[in-house]
């Protein structure tokens, strides 16, 4: 029987990938849209991260940092795109 | 009419309170009531997100046909991005084009435009009144506005029809 | 149990799987438009397959603890805002005049006069 563990220590480095990946568009992007949405990626990608942290470490805290997290990035991706638009 | 646009956001509010509690002991329900009632006369009394959806046994039926179809089409836009993605040398051609809907509800519009965001190779750019402006990775139909509605808003438009006045 | 442990932690593998290709969307593709495309798209599958299998995962504890709740919370959540702020995004990339790629067969919202721009000298 093949751990579950291991396999999820797996898709954690996988998601690492991914976010080192993702910073690259985010220090690379010609305009700051590029790199607005590569944040947005990261975020989601953190996301996963810390509820799967919460899981591994069982503790339910985290799972609410996640919750809080992903109400704040949302709303600040809205800021931002506002502030572009000259409305803010 | 009112009432409910009240009732409805009262049971979202009072659904999100269940789960993010996970109990049904008596004085918890009691807490989160007096919470959502109080958060609904203070600031859902003027604004109207549910006043046109229907409560009928057909719309609750419905509803589940719609998120059932929505699956599919998001887990069909997933093998589409893959593909487009991984394939050697980049398949795009993108464009953006018109279409027009039917739906006259605020809020089956903005499910419209969000479920047309979560579909295969389309991205709604801009939406006025009737009128949607929509970023298709692969333009098929061009500037034809028939077939284009056609093609992408009529699979989702047929249910939503149901759901909303 | 075991059995059921097991799927989720390989839903949470495809996840990762499906938000790398969501990056590597965001290298490859052109212009910002199909990189807004490519990442939404595929982040938002992931995670919400990702959601799942954690709350596969923690089959064990859905009597005592309410990760089960949270899960579905997390999901509904990501489902509802995700496409709204990458909206938000695109439509202010063509407020900046950010160039569409020259692969571009067709532009609608150009020939009909161009509603975002006009919108924002209003204000």
């Amino acid at each position: 029987m093949i751990n579950p563990e291991m396999i999820i220590h797996v898709a954690v480095a996988i998601m690492g990938l991914a976010m080192f990946l993702a910073m690259i568009r985010f220090v690379k992007g010609p305009s700051v849209v590029d790199r607005v949405v590569a944040f947005d990626s990261l975020t989601v990608t953190s996301l996963v991260i810390i509820s799967i942290i919460a899981v591994l470490s069982n503790r339910m805290i985290y799972f609410d940092v996640a919750i809080v997290y992903g109400l704040l990035s949302f709303i600040g991706v809205i800021v931002v795109a506002k502030y572009l638009k000259k409305g803010l | 009419m009112k009432t409910k646009n009240l009732i409805v956001s009262f049971t979202v509010l009072m659904i999100a309170w269940v789960l993010l509690n996970w109990t049904i002991d008596p004085v918890n329900l009691i807490i989160g009531a007096s919470i959502s009632i109080f958060l609904v006369v203070v600031f859902c009394s003027k604004c109207e997100l549910f006043t046109d959806i229907k409560i009928t046994p057909k719309a609750f039926i419905y509803t589940f046909i719609y998120l059932f179809v929505f699956i599919i089409e998001l887990i069909k836009a997933n093998i589409d991005i893959t593909r487009r993605v991984l394939s050697p040398k980049l398949q795009i051609n993108p464009g953006i084009v018109k279409v027009k809907t039917k739906l006259k509800s605020k809020m089956a519009r903005l499910i419209l435009a969000d479920s047309i965001t979560l579909t295969p190779g389309t991205f709604t750019l801009q939406v006025e009144e009737d009128v949607f402006y929509i970023h298709c990775i692969d333009t098929r139909c061009g500037d034809d506005v028939e077939k284009a509605t056609e093609e992408i808003v009529r699979k989702f438009e047929k249910y939503l029809e149901v759901l909303y006045d | 149990m075991e059995t059921i442990k097991l799927i989720g932690a390989i839903m949470i593998l495809m996840g990762s799987f499906s938000l790398l290709i969501a990056v590597i969307g965001l290298l490859r593709m052109p212009d910002v438009y199909n990189r807004v495309q490519a990442g939404t798209k595929a982040s938002t599958l992931g995670a919400i397959v990702s959601f799942i299998g954690v709350g596969l995962y923690t089959v064990e504890s859905w009597g005592d603890g309410n990760w089960l709740g949270r899960v579905i919370i997390l999901i509904i959540f990501i489902l509802l805002t995700n496409p709204v702020s990458s909206h938000v995004l695109m439509r202010v990339a063509y407020f900046t005049k950010i160039p569409l790629t020259k692969l571009t067969k067709t532009d609608m919202l150009k020939k009909d006069g161009n509603t975002i721009i006009k919108e924002g000298e209003n204000e």
